[in-house]
Order: structure tokens, then C-alpha cells, then sequence
């Protein structure tokens, strides 16, 4: 009985010391496999000759690397990338702090005006792309229609650089604004109803308001929605893949983003040691404009940060007095 | 309850006070705006545009091809949607392709609500070494782009002999490091301290305290977290793209067969883009209140 018991207690020990670990361990070992090894491993692969059928060939440097930012296409695509980025995100998070700041007002039947702005959310991107190809297509397309019957001429929605952008972009924007408009939405809600309240005994209208009480105090989650926006927007394949029916990104490359040209290079090429530096140079550029906008952004935040502080502290005085 | 307010209130005045400052306290925009038919007509433009290209995805689809060269556009759907249906059914493995998302979809956001909570009860509520830079450790990796390793991690497919095969799409879905986050940030609140140790000192082992005391209390969070994987899945199409062969695609993948194999015939292509939506549409119809709530609790916490 005695050395069961005791049997019993180390293990018991063992439970209570060892589980935390086994819990936690699936996450860390599926991110090894199908995270960090991919991409550590992206580097290597890029340094060599590599075949998607023959596999691995000669060392070759940085080779590859040359080759690519060598190519016109590379650039074009770099380009593409950055303009669509910043053609979605920015009218995107401006959509989505007004829809947020009407849904932040004693309406009728929240819940389904909450619930409306959402619903693109659970559209599939390809079947958006598709719709909207529709939409931009050139020559029956509805948007050239209506163009036409107000008098401006049929823009080349696919046939110019500019145009194709604006058209990709909307069907990322369709997809996110409203989701991020929630995001803020929660952001505002959770904004002192008293800061309004002293903004408003300070004179302050609507529009003040707004502006200077609103927009600072949402200035985290415009870091948030902004940082979550650069790393899934700069990887962009799904709408452009799909905006026409060859899916490599129009026929001069028009809308060829990164990720297009990443997949061309290393499943239709069949050159992986491409591809891979393709990547390896993506993921640089990710990490580099995620930097810039977390500086740009927090620099804002600490410039409007002060005004808000003082607020707080003058609020902190009244509540005392 | 009111035994600690000094001041009960009893009569119905005090009552009507008190529904009012309720009011006031549950009422979004401090300002107590009281929106004018501007703002609800700014929603209604706003939500009209979002359901816009779902009704024209579908009044497309119920003509046929002829539709689009016509002059003038139809406004109301033709007789042609089944036989639309019927021919989309005949170019791509639809069937097989709606199966194979179903299966997708609902494995993944078992298995990420599964290992997700048994995580986040782990980081929430178990003292262990390491715990701190360990959840540090989960959250960067949420800003990782892993989707740029895609070419090992194919080659790590091909090596398995998973290409074509739904473990390819599955596996690496399996848990994220959302999910782990998200349900440490719930469980953190939703279960006491006092409530694992009681179960501990009974002599309840880890997995029983996890099953009988978190599992319960962790319904809430673990709907949503299930629903948003499910989109995510449903929705997802690069790398299924990439791995899945022609035979054996999910629905966004054959929704592209679709529109290589049709591309000047616009009715059939968004009568597929309308078939692989509704079914999400269905859903969001009865949980997309619970995705609503989601995406606000998991801004304030972020």
C-alpha cells in the first residue's frame, strides 16, 4: 500500500510539473514543422539551383538573387504590390473608422446593422474576384455601363496599371472594411464616455469631437488593423490571380503582384531556387514596411498622445474637485 | 443584489431612474447621438453595397451567357440557374469539391478549438517555467508571413506524398497561434483560480481538472474561435491552390477550374461563385451575431 501511494504522489508531481508542456507542445511543434522549418529552410533553398521535379542542384550563392532583381517583371510586380497595398489600406481604414463611428450611435436593430456590415467577410476572395472581374470586365462590364451612361469613356480596367490596381483593390476592400469597422467600433466603445463630456463643456462639436477625441484615443487599434493589413495585403494572390482567366497577372504584367510572380517562378517555371528568393526577398520587404508604419503610426500616436493625456489629467483634477 | 446599495429602489420612479442610467451605461457613443436618417441612410448604402454583388453574382448566374452582351442589364433573375447549376456540376468536381471544404473547414476548427484551449488553460491558469516568454513566443509568430515558406513546405508535402490529398490542406491548419492566444486572453477571466486548485486538491489530475473545469467554461470563446477557423478554411485558397491537384479541389479551387474552363461565359462562372458562397451565407444567417461579437471582444483584448 505504502510505495503505491508514494508511486502515486510522484506522479502525481510528475502531472502537475509536466502537462503545462504537453498542452502547450502541439502548437510549438506544428510551427516548427509547417512555420519556422519552411522558412528558415526558403534561404537554403534559394542559394541553389533547385528544380520543382529534378530538386536540389548546384550551390550558387546569391545567384538567384541577382537573377531575379535583375528582371523587369520583379520590379513591375514589387510595384503592383505596393500600389494595391496602399490603394486598399488606406481608403479601407477611413471607410472603416466612419461606418464604425455611425454604428457607434443609439440605433435601431444594432445587431443587424452590425451583422450587414460584416457579411462580406464570409465571402470566399475568389468568388469576390470574380464578381468584381464582372463588374470591371471591359467591354460588357457594369461599371464601364454606367460610366457610359453618365458620358465618361470605358476606362481599361485590365488593360491599364492604374485602373487594374483600383479594381483589385475594391475587392479587398469589399471584403474588409466592414470587419475592421467592428474592430473599431469595440475601439470606440471603449473610449471614457467622459472625455466626450469634457470635450463637450469645452465647446467642441460633432466634428471636434471626432477628430480630437475619437481619432486619438483609436490610435492602438489603427496600429493593429494597419500591421495586420501589411502582412496579409503585401502577400496578395487570390483577387489578382483570379481578376482575369490566365491568372498571371494581365498580360504586361499589369497587376502581378509578388506572390504571383513567387508562383509563376516555382509552379510554372518549375525553378524553386527562384521562387524561393522571390520569398526570401518578400519577406524582407514585409518586415521593412512593418517597421516603417509602426514608426509612422506610433510617432502620430505619441503627437496626439500628449493631447490626450492632458485631457485625462484635467479630467483626473475635475473628478477630484 | 441591492442589499449593498444603500438606497434601494422600491418605487417605480426610482425604477424608471434606474432603467435610465442603465440605458445610458449599455448605450454606445457617449455623445448619446441619436442618428438621423443621414446616418441610417449611409448604412443602408453601405450594407446594399455589401449585398450587392452577392444579388448580381446570382442574377447573372440565372441567365445565360447572352446576358452580358446585351445593351441593357437585367434586373431581375432569369429561369436559367439550374441548368447553369447543372453544367457547373459537369465541368468541376462540385460535389466533391463542397465535401472536401465541409471536411476541411470543420476538422481544422475542431482540431485548432481542441489544442487551442488546452494551450491557452496551460498559459491562463498552470504556473510552469517559461510560461511568460513562451506566450510572448505565440504571439510574434502571428505576425510571421509562414505563407512565404511555401515552397519547402511543398516540398515537405511531395516528400510525404501528400500532394493531392486533404492532409496536405489539413496538417498544417491544425492549430494557430490565434487560437492559442485568443482562448488564453478568454480563460484567463472566465475560470478562478480557486476553482483549479479546489479541483487539484481533491486529487483531480491535469486532464481531469482541464476536462471537468475549463472545457465547460470555455464554450463561449470556443464557438467563436470555431467559427472564425471555419471561415478562414472555407475561404482559403492559395495553399490548397498550390498542393491540391484538379481531382481533389476544395470549393475556391474549383470555382478557378471554373473559370479557366469558362471564362467568356459569365453566367456559368458566378453561377458557381453563388453556389460556393451560400453555404456560408446560411451560416452567417445564424451565427453572424456570434461573429460580430468575436471580432469587437478580440479588438478590446488585442
Amino acid at each position: 500500500m505504502a510505495p503505491r501511494k508514494h508511486l502515486r504522489s510522484r506522479a502525481s508531481a510528475w502531472d502537475r510539473k509536466y502537462s503545462p508542456y504537453l498542452y502547450i507542445s502541439p502548437f510549438f511543434i506544428l510551427f516548427a514543422i509547417v512555420g519556422l522549418f519552411p522558412l528558415v529552410y526558403t534561404i537554403w533553398v534559394a542559394a541553389h539551383d533547385w528544380d520543382l521535379i529534378m530538386g536540389q542542384g548546384e550551390f550558387v550563392g546569391l545567384d538567384n538573387f541577382a537573377h531575379v532583381v535583375g528582371q523587369r517583371a520583379f520590379w513591375i510586380a514589387l510595384r503592383n504590390t505596393l500600389s494595391i497595398f496602399i490603394l486598399s489600406t488606406g481608403p479601407q481604414v477611413v471607410a472603416a473608422i466612419i461606418i464604425a463611428y455611425m454604428l457607434d450611435s443609439h440605433l435601431r436593430a444594432r445587431t443587424f446593422w452590425r451583422m450587414g456590415v460584416l457579411l462580406p467577410y464570409v465571402v470566399t476572395p475568389v468568388a469576390v474576384a470574380l464578381i468584381f472581374s464582372n463588374f470591371f470586365s471591359q467591354r460588357f462590364g457594369l461599371v464601364n455601363s454606367v460610366l457610359d451612361t453618365i458620358g465618361i469613356d470605358a476606362i481599361g480596367w485590365q488593360s491599364d496599371v492604374l485602373p487594374s490596381h483600383l479594381a483589385i483593390a475594391s475587392m479587398v476592400n469589399f471584403r474588409w472594411t466592414g470587419y475592421n469597422a467592428l474592430i473599431f467600433l469595440a475601439a470606440m466603445q471603449a473610449v471614457p464616455r467622459d472625455l466626450y463630456e469634457q470635450a463637450e463643456i469645452d465647446g467642441a462639436g460633432k466634428v471636434r469631437q471626432f477628430i480630437s477625441v475619437t481619432v486619438p484615443m483609436l490610435r492602438p487599434t489603427i496600429i493593429f488593423v494597419v500591421i495586420t493589413s501589411t502582412i496579409g495585403g503585401l502577400q496578395i494572390f487570390d483577387e489578382p490571380r483570379l481578376y482575369d482567366q490566365y491568372g498571371r497577372g494581365g498580360t504586361d504584367g499589369q497587376w502581378q503582384t509578388m506572390t504571383i510572380y513567387l508562383y509563376e517562378l516555382g509552379w510554372t517555371r518549375s525553378d524553386f531556387g527562384l521562387a524561393s528568393a522571390v520569398a526570401v526577398l518578400l519577406f524582407l520587404l514585409i518586415v521593412a514596411i512593418g517597421i516603417i508604419n509602426f514608426t509612422i503610426t506610433r510617432r502620430i500616436a505619441n503627437g496626439e498622445g500628449r493631447k490626450s493625456t492632458t485631457q485625462q489629467r484635467r479630467l483626473k483634477k475635475g473628478a477630484r474637485s | 443584489m441591492t442589499t449593498s446599495a444603500p438606497l434601494a429602489p422600491v418605487d417605480p420612479e426610482a425604477k424608471s431612474g434606474r432603467t435610465l442610467g442603465r440605458r445610458r451605461r449599455s448605450a454606445p457613443g457617449g455623445q448619446n447621438r441619436r442618428p438621423g436618417f443621414i446616418v441610417y441612410g449611409c448604412l443602408v448604402a453601405v450594407v446594399v453595397g455589401g449585398m450587392f454583388p452577392l444579388w448580381w453574382s446570382f442574377l447573372i448566374g440565372s441567365h445565360d451567357s447572352t446576358i452580358l452582351s446585351r445593351t441593357s442589364f437585367p434586373w431581375w433573375p432569369g429561369g436559367n440557374f439550374l441548368a447553369n447549376a447543372a453544367t457547373v456540376m459537369d465541368t468541376v468536381p462540385f460535389w466533391r469539391a463542397t465535401m472536401n471544404s465541409i471536411i476541411v473547414s470543420t476538422t481544422t476548427a475542431v482540431s485548432v478549438v481542441f489544442f487551442s484551449t488546452l494551450a491557452g488553460y496551460a498559459f491562463a491558469k498552470l504556473r510552469f517555467k517559461g510560461s511568460g516568454p513562451l506566450l510572448v513566443f505565440v504571439i510574434a509568430t502571428m505576425a510571421v508571413p509562414t505563407q512565404l515558406g511555401v515552397v519547402p513546405l511543398y516540398q515537405v508535402m511531395a516528400a510525404l506524398g501528400w500532394t493531392g490529398e486533404l492532409t496536405a490542406v489539413i496538417v498544417p491548419a491544425l492549430v494557430t497561434a490565434f487560437g492559442v492566444f485568443w482562448m488564453t486572453q478568454y480563460l484567463r477571466q472566465a475560470i478562478p483560480d480557486e476553482l483549479i486548485e479546489a479541483a487539484t486538491m481533491d486529487g483531480c489530475s491535469m486532464i481531469r481538472t482541464f476536462y471537468h473545469v475549463c472545457l465547460p467554461a470555455a464554450r463561449p470563446a470556443a464557438a467563436m474561435l470555431f467559427l472564425f477557423t471555419f471561415v478562414l478554411n472555407w475561404t482559403n485558397f492559395f495553399w490548397p491552390f498550390i498542393v491540391l491537384g484538379p481531382q481533389n479541389p476544395t470549393l475556391p479551387v474549383a470555382l478557378q477550374q471554373l473559370q479557366a474552363a469558362h471564362f467568356v461565359d459569365y453566367s456559368l462562372v458566378l453561377t458557381g461563385a453563388t453556389l460556393a458562397t451560400v453555404p456560408l451565407l446560411i451560416l452567417f444567417v445564424f451565427a453572424g451575431r456570434q461573429l460580430v461579437s468575436g471580432i469587437m471582444q478580440g479588438a478590446v483584448k488585442a
